[in-house]
């Protein structure tokens, strides 16, 4: 081929929609309209702003979820893990509170995320360094930091020094220009894990590992290191969402977290993520946390079904979701 | 001479019936026909290969005749009677099957487990193990492997399980089998052994239908040979009107020139590269040699002696040690793909599709991958110089594209080849080791391979040419260095280069477990 006809070559076959890739905003639509539909109180700004600042948990581990399940991995741990963190937090800050007043409440913010992160980090080298399939890994550490809270709790709540509760009460519950802190927080990190996927060479990395390892190990990629960094960034994601949290009801309790790991690996999926690695939608994954929110919200606002079975119709959409995924997605 | 060969191409009175019959088969993709107009007899006890160049739309029309795929045009018939398959266990049950070029097989399960896979047999109500065993032995025998009912399948080379899908597929009576590639995987002898099993299938009144880039292996099997180009059937002939090199023009469709370039002579340089005692998998294959530029090196032996491993181990692919291994003056001391690479040294598998390309992912992420840090300074990807660099990658190596987003698996072989090498060049490296440049590509690819090769010893960088096949490898190289048993037995040069030469040192004088204590 002559050189004129090189740089003739279109970069992609013109301008295709790619619905696979929209899927997942498709049907925050689609619901949305319906629980318009249903109750005319689901439209007001309250309602929404009080929707999407529930879902911000989900969001925020969710974006480090999708960089571990993106290299392949799977991290069950992530629902105690926030509660240990939770724990450990709360109790450095009522530590601190007495000397710094309420700078106890950066520190131990600090001190969260450097927690998160070494949880992470744990989990990502027994599996890289052991060898071991992150499921059992995390499975295992799943039940310590589960038992950590309980022990940490003894069975009962670890509240957070009154002292601080009015001054750490915005994180969750104050606003800027309207729009809530967690929600803010959710976008700062869900844009950060977005530029970190796509536009560096650690997410060309990632995707990499993903899609096959062999081809990465043969090109040089440190496997090992991409793989354990993914849980890192997980286990910051989860610090993050940890700090959103203490404000909202100011305590850590043995149940605090529990099966988000199963709502978090849903919202991933459901986001067009693929399980098996490869391919990651970070903001897919956003609004993943979003269907099943407004869905739990749609359902406490109709009378139709009993909000008792959320845990179903949320269960009935990712199966929806995947059967869609497998009859639209290509061959 | 082409239009010599057309003429006789209609004139044959078949005096069996053809057991299977195609009229005018083609298939299209949405508008994108792929295969147009094929008419083709199948004969009981024939071998009738089918060659042409890839993306010729052989694999298509064998995907038609064993109904894993519906023909959007034509009709079959087998013994006179119209069929349609509807998939290919209609297929199967007619009496047709497919043997696949991938290896298809479950790793964790044992060879007559494999071999029973979905048809298991039973007794009362449960599997019948014992009578499982003894068939698979029998037609493990049959087809000439030395593989054992209860060995697991993950745990045998790759020859093996190749036979053990052909085992497979001769399980039950069949009336036509298809072969796609089947000697791909294999070496030398085993590809002797694989043709006598086609000829003993031939014999006992089997229809067999025979795809195969080996001209050479068509041209001593086949009784018919069908040729396409570009979708299309160019004619049928009696194998004994063909010889290779009218085959290789009439897949090609112009006549050929030199398929290799000239060699160049032993160099006197300095070397580039020298490694001493490299002892990979604790000594299981072990050796020492050196690379000088302007020089292709090719590396020879049988399937299993130790080649693919010894580089892994030189790139740190598997578990290795090394007295000293010299790259460039520096003394490499722990080896892996990425110091390699910063060193000079880099190397294109032989897995192209495990091991050397991301297949959902498009031209771009597989070309930067491993020289990511060359082309990104900053940890941020720099996307114009990527498509750049694409661009660029996709003009000097001819990788033909439609667009530059196509993803890597939707490549053919040869364009995938091209990619790779595009890939592991991108890092400026001084030694270039390349395992089985050429494995499973057409002849046109092929060529170009070769020149790319020629233009970059040239240069005055080295490469390192690890290869099964013989004529390529005495085409190419200007030092060969055979090995047996995992250890070198010898080294050739200038006219000693021969085939012979090169199968007598892989295969001859006592067996591998002398050699292993030899050295």
């Amino acid at each position: 081929m002559s050189s004129a006809e090189i740089a003739a070559i279109p970069e992609n076959e013109g301008f295709k929609i790619r619905w696979g890739d929209c899927a997942p905003f498709i049907a925050l639509a689609l619901i949305i309209l319906l629980g318009a539909l249903i109750n005319s109180n689901f439209m007001s700004t309250n309602n929404i702003l009080n929707v999407i600042t529930r879902s911000a948990f989900i969001a925020i581990i969710g974006v480090g979820a999708t960089f571990v399940i993106a290299t392949g991995g799977l991290d069950l741990s992530i629902g105690s893990m926030m509660a240990f963190v939770v724990g450990i937090m709360i109790m450095a800050m009522n530590a601190l509170a007495p000397s710094l007043g309420a700078w106890a409440i950066p520190v131990g913010a600090l001190v969260a995320l450097v927690v998160g992160s070494l949880c992470g980090l744990l989990n990502g080298l027994i599996i890289t360094v052991g060898r071991i399939e992150p499921f059992i890994v995390t499975l295992g550490t799943m039940g310590i930091f589960r038992a950590l809270i309980t022990y940490m709790t003894d069975g009962g709540s670890l509240s957070i020094d009154r002292s601080l509760r009015s001054a750490y009460r915005p994180v969750y519950f104050g606003d800027f220009l309207g729009i809530p802190y967690p929600v803010i927080i959710t976008l700062v990190i869900a844009s950060l894990g977005a530029f970190i996927l796509y536009r560096t060479k650690y997410g060309r990395r990632v995707t990499a590992v993903g899609s096959n390892s062999d081809v990465a190990r043969f090109s040089g990629v440190h496997v090992g290191r991409v793989r354990t960094m993914a849980f890192v960034i997980q286990g910051f994601c989860v610090a993050v969402a940890a700090i959103c949290y203490v404000p909202r009801l100011g305590a850590a309790t043995p149940t605090t977290g529990q099966l988000w790991e199963l709502q978090v690996i849903t919202a991933v999926v459901i986001g067009g993520t693929l399980l098996r690695g490869g391919k990651a939608h970070i903001w897919g994954t956003v609004a993943g946390a979003l269907i099943l929110e407004v869905i739990a919200n749609v359902m406490v606002l109709s009378d139709m079904v009993s909000e008792y079975l959320v845990a179903a119709v949320q269960g009935t959409i990712i199966i929806i979701a995947m059967l869609a995924h497998r009859f639209t997605g290509p061959r | 001479m082409i239009s010599r060969l057309l003429e006789t191409s209609g004139a044959e009175n078949a005096p069996t019936p053809p057991v299977l019959h195609a009229e005018a088969l083609s298939k299209a993709y949405g508008p994108i026909t792929v295969l147009s107009d094929v008419t083709l007899d199948i004969r009981t006890g024939e071998v009738h290969a089918i060659i042409g160049e890839n993306g010729a739309g052989k694999s298509t029309l064998m995907k038609l005749l064993s109904g894993h795929a519906a023909p959007t045009g034509g009709t079959m018939a087998m013994a006179g009677e119209r069929i349609a398959f509807a998939d290919a266990v209609q297929a199967e049950d007619a009496g047709i099957v497919l043997v696949h070029q991938e290896i298809l097989l479950a790793p964790d399960l044992t060879v007559a487990q494999n071999l029973f896979l979905g048809r298991e047999l039973s007794r009362f109500f449960s599997v019948d193990d014992r009578k499982m065993n003894r068939r698979s032995a029998e037609v493990l025998e049959r087809v000439g492997s030395t593989a054992r009912p209860l060995s697991r399948v993950g745990d045998l080379p790759l020859a093996q399980r190749q036979l053990v899908q052909i085992a497979r597929a001769l399980l039950d009576d069949r009336k036509v089998i298809i072969l796609d590639e089947p000697t791909a995987m294999l070496a030398n002898d085993e590809v002797d052994a694989l043709l006598d099993i086609v000829r003993n299938l031939r014999a006992q009144g089997v229809a067999v239908l025979y795809i195969s880039h080996r001209l050479e292996e068509v041209e001593t099997l086949a009784d018919r040979v069908t040729v396409l180009r570009d979708g299309k059937m160019i004619g049928t002939w009696p194998a004994t009107e063909l010889d290779q090199r009218q085959m290789a023009e009439l897949m090609v469709g112009r006549e050929l020139s030199m398929l290799y370039p000239p060699k160049r002579g032993l160099s006197a340089a300095d070397p580039v590269l020298t490694v001493n005692d490299l002892s990979v998998d604790h000594g299981k294959t072990m050796g020492s040699f050196t690379v000088r530029p302007g020089e292709v090196l090719g590396i020879g032996g049988m399937i299993g002696a130790g080649r693919t491993e010894l580089i892994e181990g030189l790139m740190g692919l598997r578990p290795a040690q090394a007295d000293s291994i010299i790259l460039n003056g520096k003394n490499v001391t722990q080896p892996d793909v990425g110091t390699m690479m910063s060193a000079g040294l880099v190397y294109l598998t032989e897995d192209r599709k495990g091991k050397g390309l991301l297949l959902n992912e498009g031209l771009g992420p597989n070309l930067t991958l491993q020289a990511l840090n060359n082309l990104n300074p900053n940890v941020r990807l720099d996307r114009r110089k990527e498509t750049s660099t694409v661009r660029r990658a996709v003009q000097d190596y001819d990788i033909r594209v439609r667009t530059l987003s196509v993803e890597a698996g939707q490549l053919s072989g040869g364009n995938q080849q091209k990619l790779l090498l595009a890939k592991v060049m991108l890092a400026d490296p001084s030694v270039v080791i390349i395992d089985e440049p050429t494995r499973g590509i057409d002849i046109g690819n092929k060529s170009q391979i070769y020149s790319f090769i020629d233009d970059l010893v040239r240069a005055g960088k080295a490469c390192v040419v690890i290869s099964s096949e013989l004529p390529e490898l005495v085409g190419l190289s200007d030092r060969v260095l055979v090995m047996r048993g995992g250890r070198f037995v010898a080294e050739l040069t200038g006219e000693d280069i021969t085939e012979q030469n090169i199968v007598y040192a892989a295969a001859s004088s006592g067996n591998d477990t002398e050699g292993r204590k030899r050295a």
